[in-house]
């Protein structure tokens, strides 16, 4: 029983990693707050879903392609809504973000209509393992292992490759980045096509999980990983991964122990709890008050 | 009195006046995050939480008590800043985007809760009977917005907004004049929570119908995009931003299913084109004493002042 809430908890909680990673890399290099991921992350589930169920490919393809047209959109609202913002207040481009996240969901409302919608069948063949007394279904563990295998790519992006140098760079400082020949807006652009292609994958993933696709499914998904990536301490990418993990966890205990219709305060409510006794996230960088 | 109110608004469109209400209801809300996150600095993804806490606790005063509306509005009032101050308390330590999200999950369990209690009618919301005012709802609303206008001018050109002020500016800087940072924060916290506490009061005896899930985040937002549509700190700039965004989506209802697409779209244009909002960065009065040609000379010469220290701020930062 144990194990198997464990690993329920784990399978869910990687994907609040993977929608989390995108808010707090864009908040690392740009300090926003990123209101449209969540919608990326909508996006990229219904293009998996249009792509099994319409280009008849396999699982993974659609994954692969979700998450290129997700990087896409991901730099061309990074273009048009964020860029002309980036000199002005913080709370403009806030605004502009939330701008851009009621505009997507409604555009996804008026071309696919209000209903949710169900991925077809037989695209990933569901098999149930016993492990002991756990009952642990195939979709599950490939949940957890697409999601470690991005999230292994991606800390090799940042930490081995160049532009990961001069991603890190930019989030250190982004003037003094600039001055030393970085390609600042290169950086950001590049920065959001990863943020959004990992929103994409968690999307598919999240839709073959729970078998609905919905215009409203960004919202929720969207606050709770961003409540994920503050409790990891905001702006760092193991803490939004350990946030993640730790309110997908938390929430299927929570729910398992009866609490089923707090569902969605569970997550918020760790959030406080520990906002409180650590005010800057788990791995959070302790903010130095200058004077 | 009341009949003549009752007798002119007769003569209103029953639309145009349910417009008319929802701008006066938004110009209160916008003005109660104005306080904290405009002059306090204090950034809030949460405000409609106490819209909600406002709504329903003034409902359930009506329902279960009977309570007069006059006395329910003022005690619903206070009941919300008492919460506000409450939870304040713990979380305004937290600073800048911690704080956000630490509102927008209080507000998130608040409406978790009222889904779930037995008292404010589970999922299925509260209908809510419409009060015995002597004066006829719109016009109730209307004073109230006047009266809100008022209270928070005198708030701006006192000490204690200009302690506010102090705080948005620098919170080091306040607290080594002796301004008592936290005590402040909490204050203009519980003083939003009012506001917004009264506006939820409103709310839920004109509409009649409250529902937990008509106050989830994206009220808050709504009332964010107010708030810095108009320019963050300025009070005409809230009235303003709060009336075009109430009234969009009716005006924009001939549009049928693209509104909402408009609304999206229009947000970012409008912070694209005027990143500071319609009023940031001007103030009413002065506007209206330049127009008169009424514009003291001190005045004008301490804004220029103001206005090379700030161009010379900006740059170092």
């Amino acid at each position: 029983m144990f194990l198997q809430q464990l690993i329920n908890g784990i399978a869910l909680g990687s994907t609040y990693a993977l929608i989390a990673l995108g808010y707090t890399m864009v908040y690392g290099i740009i300090t926003l707050i990123n209101f449209a991921h969540g919608e990326i992350f909508m996006v990229g589930a219904f293009v998996g879903l249009f792509a099994t169920a319409i280009l008849k490919v396999n699982y993974l393809v659609a994954i692969l392609i979700a998450m290129v047209v997700c990087m896409l959109l991901g730099m061309f609202i990074e273009r048009v809504a964020y860029r002309p913002l980036r000199k002005s207040s913080r709370l403009s481009a806030l605004i502009s973000a939330i701008g851009v996240s009621i505009f997507l969901s409604t555009l996804a409302q008026m071309l696919f209509g209000a209903n949710a919608k169900g991925y077809p069948e037989g695209v990933f063949p569901v098999k149930q393992i016993t492990i002991g007394s756990a009952e642990i279904s195939t979709l599950q563990l490939l949940i957890i292992a697409i999601s470690a295998v991005l999230m292994i790519s991606l800390e090799f992006i940042v930490h081995k490759t160049k532009i990961g140098k001069a991603m890190r760079a930019t989030s250190e400082d982004y003037n003094t980045a600039a001055l030393m020949g970085i390609n600042v807006n290169m950086v950001i652009s590049f920065t959001f096509a990863l943020g959004s292609a990992l929103a994409a994958a968690g999307g598919v993933l999240v839709g073959l999980l729970f078998n609905a696709v919905s215009f409203n499914m960004g919202l929720m998904a969207g606050l709770k990983a961003f409540a994920a990536a503050v409790l990891g301490g905001i702006g760092s990418i193991p803490g939004a991964m350990l946030g993640g993990l730790l309110l997908g966890v938390t929430e299927v205990a929570g729910v398992a122990s009866g609490f089923s219709s707090y569902r969605d305060a569970i997550a918020f409510a760790i959030l406080v709890l520990v906002l409180l006794v650590k005010p800057t996230g788990l791995l959070g960088r302790k903010i130095q008050k200058k004077v | 009195m009341g009949d003549f109110f009752l007798h002119l608004l007769g003569y209103v469109n029953p639309y145009y006046l349910q417009i008319i209400v929802n701008i006066g209801i938004g110009i209160i809300l916008a003005l109660g995050l104005n306080v904290v996150t405009g002059l306090t600095g204090q950034l809030s993804l949460g405000h409609a939480a106490f819209m909600s806490i406002g709504a329903f606790t003034s409902a359930v005063l009506t329902i279960k008590i009977g309570m007069p509306f006059s006395i329910n509005l003022l005690l619903t009032g206070f009941i919300t800043a008492a919460v506000a101050a409450l939870i304040g308390l713990p979380i305004l330590r937290l600073t800048g985007d911690y704080l956000a999200i630490c509102t927008l999950g209080f507000a998130e369990i608040v409406k978790v809760i009222f889904l779930n209690l037995e008292i404010t009618n589970k999922a299925l919301g509260l209908s809510v009977p419409t009060p015995n005012t002597a004066i006829p709802m719109p016009v109730v609303v209307w004073i109230v917005v006047l009266l809100t206008i008022v209270c928070v001018t005198f708030i701006h050109n006192s000490r204690f907004g200009r302690a506010l002020m102090a705080v948005r500016g620098d919170e080091i800087a306040a607290e080594a004049m002796g301004i008592n940072v936290t005590r402040y924060k909490v204050q203009s916290f519980a003083i939003g929570a009012f506001i917004a506490g009264v506006g939820g009061a409103l709310y839920a005896h004109f509409m009649g119908y409250i529902n937990p899930s008509d106050f989830g985040f994206l009220k808050s937002v709504d009332i964010l995009s107010m708030v810095v549509l108009g320019g963050l700190g300025s009070i005409a700039g809230s009235v303003i931003g709060a009336s075009i965004l109430s009234a969009a989506p009716e005006f924009l209802r001939f549009m049928a299913n693209y509104r909402m697409l408009v609304y999206g779209g229009l947000l970012v244009c409008m912070m694209i084109f005027r990143p500071n909002g319609l009023m940031g960065g001007t103030s009413f009065t002065e506007m209206v004493l330049r127009a008169l040609g009424r514009k003291p000379r001190l005045k004008i010469i301490m804004e220029q002042k103001n206005s090379e220290l700030t161009r010379s701020g900006n740059g170092d930062t």
